[in-house]
């Protein structure tokens, strides 16, 4: 074996791998110049024979060649391994434009949905949420919100009867027992927002429903006045509908609070009416045992239905009660 | 309640500067909404002119009856005129629209040929010029109402903005020209002249003997004026601007007597009531009806009278329904000469109840149940003498008085309420100036504020905080956000719910809301029996069709999907979160605790406790396939393990440990019902729905549901999760041959049992039911692991014997050999 014969080897192989054009002729250039029986193969297990100096040099060379081969080998096999990679996968290409979701599209209503983020919101501002019953014992409804029996305000609602009629209960016409039930079982400070369905005997058309949903806002601590009712209707005002929304106070009446006031926000170059509002009446403070003289505070209502069709643009009541699936699953879980 | 701007300056001096919209905008700053502003004769052009109806040539050839008229429109000539209406005569004055005129709607008016003839303008109903809806026929005047060739524009005050303005139940006195005009008033800031002022002085001679005035029950009415008057001639005719100001105001004008009792209603407020003298039997008592009898009321219907309904007597019978409607028997007729007229100032509730018992709203109850200033029973009455005095041979007999007004009284208040109230300073000074603008009378110095006569609200400070707030202005309040606390958070229900319903809708389902209403012949289709059909009824439901509250949702769901099938869905998936109202307990009379202080603790209780519980469910339908098909092949269709999975899901977020069994409760298949069980309670049901059901409704075959009680679930606890192992599992394959009506479930907890607490997972992983002779086979896969070691082979086996052993001791299950 002479020393030059090894670069030999080494180039020949260099030769035969990138000459190599698929993987099969590779794999026998590698059996040629890199397998068993390839030379540098050979020289490398005849090693063994040599004295120890040649052993020793010839050692090294060898070792370097076979490295050599190797990367030359791996080269040439990354090379061919990429081109068949084209080859075949663009042979497995498929249409992946084409439709490929076939789940039912889930939803929430969308009523639940702007429940949850007025709720969000309040909670956000520390108002604890709280619900009630939807069939509702009168006094709780009207007698403690100071709507006697036979005042006009108690006809202003038109409400559903619970039979037999002296039991005085009914679906309640607000969500305001919620107050009156929240005053009745917690101490002041109360910061408290009431979602939940309403019920009043209207005709359902384009605008009303006889099931209908309400959130109302209850603050009951020292010092509270009109000014914080403002402040915080404007800041519900803007994350209801937009940092550029204005509001405006009415002067209005409702029996439970004293000033009232309607709520209208600037939206969309009109003024609309959002909601009512208003000092707590201290009669029904006094109804619920809270010191009038220490304690004050304020409330505010509004149709969630109203607040939906006025943000989002519905026109018709009917798409919200329907429960039309091409009408709810638009919102997804969120709006 | 609507108001002519024309009637308005009559007790207001508006600077011609201002207009309609600002005082519109000024009526909205103090709190009366103006729904509409309605500006008559805007879109109207003359000439239009008084025309006397010379001859009448009635056209017969076609369809409808067609007159060609000669008018003289007082400019010496006869013109020809077309004519649809027939409700006049020769000598009739009407209002013809002269060639040239623009009728409102862009009608132009001019010469043209129609039937044959040339018709050389038009004579006009009242619609037509836009000032009432009257259109029946064209307006008649008589001869000496008008001037031949006056301009009817002027004459008919057509051109005049009317605000319709929608009155709060606490201002009644705004029910009146008065009351609105001093809110114009006070809001721009404008000198007001009362109506009522002149009429203090007025004095009546007493001239014979009038019909005297009781009231029997005080607190029934606090003043009863009651006004004698005869030789009344009853041709007298209503003076035009009186009837217009009527017609302006929505009504109509029906004769002089009744017109006045109208009119001096719409300007004070104030309701009255004619009768005419011959009717009466003795004199006029306000009283009870007493008994239950029939009474007939001016609109022709007769009337069941309830025995507590305020009535106005005379001797022998009831002559009114006291401030709502008075009685056929003494209406004012053709022939009426002698007259008795009644003012009464009303308790409001017993006219509020008249009103409701009978669902008869008038004028006048509107405003008796809101509350009439008491001081116009006086007045107002006056008020129509001097009217009908005026415009009429009526004398004066006598006035007979009982009673006498109760004003609400002197309230003293702190100023400084006012400014912590609104959260701006209002100095002490301005509160008295603003108060003294609506009326009151207020002493700076002790600050006793004495309301005027027509504020009957006015009773506490927060009810002047709200006068002073709304002439000073709402929108001068600040904003400011209140001091908070600084932490909030949803209860763990909420929580819970909310994140159920945001599983499900992940899961393809979408949420509906359904009316909670329901009826028994549905009760009945659904099979629900015994407590779960009891419910409540509706005294006045929206429709006879729906008068039970629901006792369950999937109903409401199978509705929705109906009405979902019906407009082209096939395959979906939807559910329902909300409230039930099975009828847990029998409904008490009403607790109604008096309001002056917080009730007794125990009469809290028993009006919570008073309330029904209402369960809150969360259920859902699954109709069709479970997947939309398309080009990637079919879909297979929903099926009882579906509904099952859902209800198990529910649960498993909840955090709570169920057991399965078979049930057979509506409305599911009786054979393919899960019930889950927690806690040894049924909380939630699901599988198909009962075949029958399906077909009723016209579902899709085999659609299947489930219903959760979620208000029967525990809380979830906090979760404590078990150790990872990390050391290698062993899986161990058994087979066991049972009884085909032996349930799997009852084979997985007898193999866990004997399992051991080294049993880490167990799979069944093939069920086949063709071995015949009445045996399934059922495998699982039992998975076992140590946390500290790896298992020995003989350990495993002692383990799964141990499990088959204890399988075949409960479930009579033999280990299948291969």
């Amino acid at each position: 074996m002479r020393v030059e014969e090894i670069s030999t080897w080494v180039e020949d192989a260099r030769k035969a791998f990138t000459s190599a054009v698929d993987l099969d002729s590779l794999k026998l250039a590698r059996l040629a110049h890199a397998g068993d029986k390839s030379p540098i193969a050979l020289a490398s297990r005849g090693l063994g024979a040599l004295a120890p100096e040649e052993k020793a040099s010839l050692g090294k060379l060898i070792g370097d060649a076979k490295s050599a081969i190797a990367q030359a080998l791996a080269d040439a096999t990354a090379v061919l391994e990429a081109e068949r990679d084209r080859k075949v996968l663009l042979e497995e290409v498929v249409d992946v434009t084409l439709p490929v979701n076939r789940a039912h599209r889930g939803g929430l209503h969308p009523i639940s949905i702007i429940k949850n983020e007025i709720s969000d919101f309040f909670i956000e501002q520390g108002f604890a949420v709280e619900e009630g019953p939807e069939l509702e014992s009168g006094w709780l409804n009207f007698d403690a919100l100071n709507i006697p029996a036979d005042h006009p305000a108690r006809t202003m609602q038109d409400t559903f009867f619970i039979e037999p009629i002296e039991s005085g209960m009914v679906l309640r016409t607000h969500t305001s027992p919620v107050q009156i039930r929240t005053m009745l079982t917690q101490q002041p400070p109360i910061y408290v927002v009431c979602p939940g369905r309403t019920f009043r005997a209207d005709e359902l058309d384009a605008t009303h429903s006889p099931v209908f949903h309400q959130v109302e806002g209850l603050v009951i601590d020292k010092d509270i006045t009109m000014a914080h009712l403002k402040g915080t209707l404007d800041n519900f005002a803007r994350h209801m509908f937009g940092p550029d929304v204005t509001t405006r106070l009415r002067p209005s009446f409702f029996p439970f609070t004293e000033p009232s006031a309607e709520v209208d926000i600037f939206f969309n170059n009109r003024w609309i009416e959002w909601g009512g509002c208003g000092m707590v009446n201290p009669k029904v403070l006094v109804a619920c045992g809270i010191d009038t003289d220490v304690y004050g505070g304020f409330a505010f209502g509004m149709g969630l239905e109203r607040t939906l069709m006025v943000r989002h643009g519905i026109t018709d009541m009917h798409d919200i009660v329907e429960g039309d699936l091409r009408f709810t699953r638009q919102f997804g879980v969120g709006l | 309640m609507r108001a002519p701007l024309s009637w308005i300056k009559e007790f207001v001096e508006i600077p011609v500067s201002v207009t309609p919209e600002e005082i519109s905008d000024a009526l909205i700053r103090v709190g009366f909404e103006v729904e509409e502003i309605i500006k008559q004769g805007e879109d109207l052009t003359g000439p239009l002119k008084f025309a006397k109806v010379l001859t009448v040539e009635e056209i017969t050839e076609f369809k409808k009856p067609i007159r060609y008229v000669g008018l003289d429109c007082g400019d010496g000539q006869t013109r020809y005129v077309i004519c649809g209406a027939t409700n006049f005569e020769v000598g009739d004055v009407v209002v013809a629209a002269l060639p040239g005129a623009v009728l409102p709607g862009d009608f132009n008016i001019g010469a043209r040929e129609t039937y044959g003839k040339t018709s050389n303008g038009m004579i006009c109903s009242a619609r037509e010029l836009g000032i009432s809806d009257e259109h029946s026929g064209i307006m008649v005047f008589g001869a000496n109402e008008v001037t031949i060739g006056d301009d009817a524009i002027e004459r008919l005050q057509v051109n005049d903005v009317i605000f319709d303005i929608a009155v709060n139940p606490d201002r009644g006195y705004a029910l009146s020209i008065r009351g609105v005009a001093r809110e114009v008033a006070g809001s721009l800031g404008l000198k007001f002249t009362d109506p009522v002022n002149e009429l203090r002085t007025l004095k009546f001679e007493k001239s014979g003997v009038g019909v005297t005035a009781k009231i029997a029950d005080k607190s029934s009415a606090s003043v009863f004026y009651l006004r004698t008057l005869s030789n009344f001639d009853p041709t007298a005719a209503t003076p035009l601007w009186m009837r217009r100001r009527i017609e302006k105001m929505g009504m109509r004008s029906i004769s002089l007597v009744v017109d006045i009792t109208n009119y001096v209603m719409l300007e004070l407020g104030q309701p009255l009531h004619a009768f005419d003298r011959s009717k009466i039997q003795g004199g006029l008592t306000i009283k009870r009806a007493g008994k239950p009898q029939k009474f007939v009321t001016l609109d022709g219907q007769e009337r069941e009278l309830d025995p507590d309904d305020l009535m106005v007597w005379d001797d022998a019978q009831p002559l009114a329904l006291a401030g709502t409607m008075g009685g056929l028997s003494s209406e004012i007729t053709e022939t009426t000469t002698d007259i008795a007229l009644e003012a009464v100032h009303f308790c409001p509730v017993c006219i509020a109840k008249n009103s409701r018992r009978h669902r008869l709203s008038s004028e006048a109850s509107r405003r008796l149940e809101r509350s009439v200033d008491p001081s116009l029973a006086e007045f107002a009455s006056a008020r129509f003498v001097q009217l009908l005095t005026e415009h009429s041979s009526a004398t004066h007999v006598a006035t007979e008085i009982d009673g006498e007004p109760i004003y609400a009284p002197v309230v003293t208040i702190d100023p400084t309420y006012i400014s912590r109230i609104l959260g701006f300073y209002v100095p002490a000074q301005q509160v008295a100036q603003v108060l003294r603008i609506v009326g009151c009378d207020v002493d700076e110095k002790t600050f006793a504020v004495d309301p005027p006569s027509w504020r009957a609200d006015l009773l506490t400070a927060a009810d002047f905080a709200e006068e002073v707030a709304r002439m000073i202005g709402y929108d001068k309040i600040p904003s400011i956000l209140p001091p908070r606390p600084l932490h909030a958070s949803l209860t763990s229900t909420q929580k819970r719910r909310r994140a159920i319903a945001t599983m499900l809708a992940s899961r393809g389902l979408a949420e509906v809301q359904t009316f909670p209403f329901t009826n028994q012949a549905t009760i009945d289709a659904m099979g629900f029996v015994g407590e779960r059909a009891a419910t409540y009824k509706v005294a006045n439901p929206m429709s006879e069709e729906f008068p039970l509250m629901r006792v369950h949702l999937v109903p409401g769901l199978i509705e929705v999907a109906q009405r979902n099938i019906s407009r082209g869905a096939k395959d979906f998936a939807i559910f329902e979160m909300g409230s039930i109202f099975r009828s847990s307990q029998q409904l008490s009379s009403a607790i109604s605790p008096d309001l002056s202080k917080r009730p007794d603790q125990k009469v809290i209780d028993e009006i919570f406790a008073s309330v029904p519980s209402q369960g809150y469910h969360v259920a859902g339908l699954l109709v069709g396939k479970v997947e939309n098909e398309n080009w990637a092949g079919k879909a297979r269709a929903y099926n009882w393990q579906d509904a099952i999975a859902i209800a198990e899901d529910v649960l498993s977020l909840c955090h709570v440990g169920w057991s399965v069994a078979r049930s057979d409760l509506a409305p599911w298949h009786p054979g393919r019902c899960a019930e889950l069980i927690v806690n040894g309670k049924a909380v939630a049901h699901a599988g198909e729905l009962h075949p029958r059901v399906v077909s009723a409704y016209g579902l899709p075959e085999r659609s299947v549901a489930f219903a959760v009680a979620l208000s029967a679930l525990p809380d979830s606890q906090l979760v404590r999760p078990s150790t990872v192992g990390t050391m290698p599992a062993a899986v161990q394959d058994v087979a066991l041959i049972v009884n085909a009506d032996v349930s799997a479930a009852a084979v997985e907890s007898a193999l866990r049992d004997g399992a051991g607490d080294l049993l880490e997972s167990i799979t069944l992983f093939d069920r086949y039911d063709k071995i015949g002779d009445g045996k399934i086979s059922l495998a699982f896969t039992l998975v076992f692991r140590a946390a500290d070691r790896t298992l020995t082979g003989e350990e495993v086996s002692a383990m799964r014997e141990a499990a088959t052993a204890v399988a075949e001791v409960k479930c009579g299950a033999v280990v299948r050999t291969a």
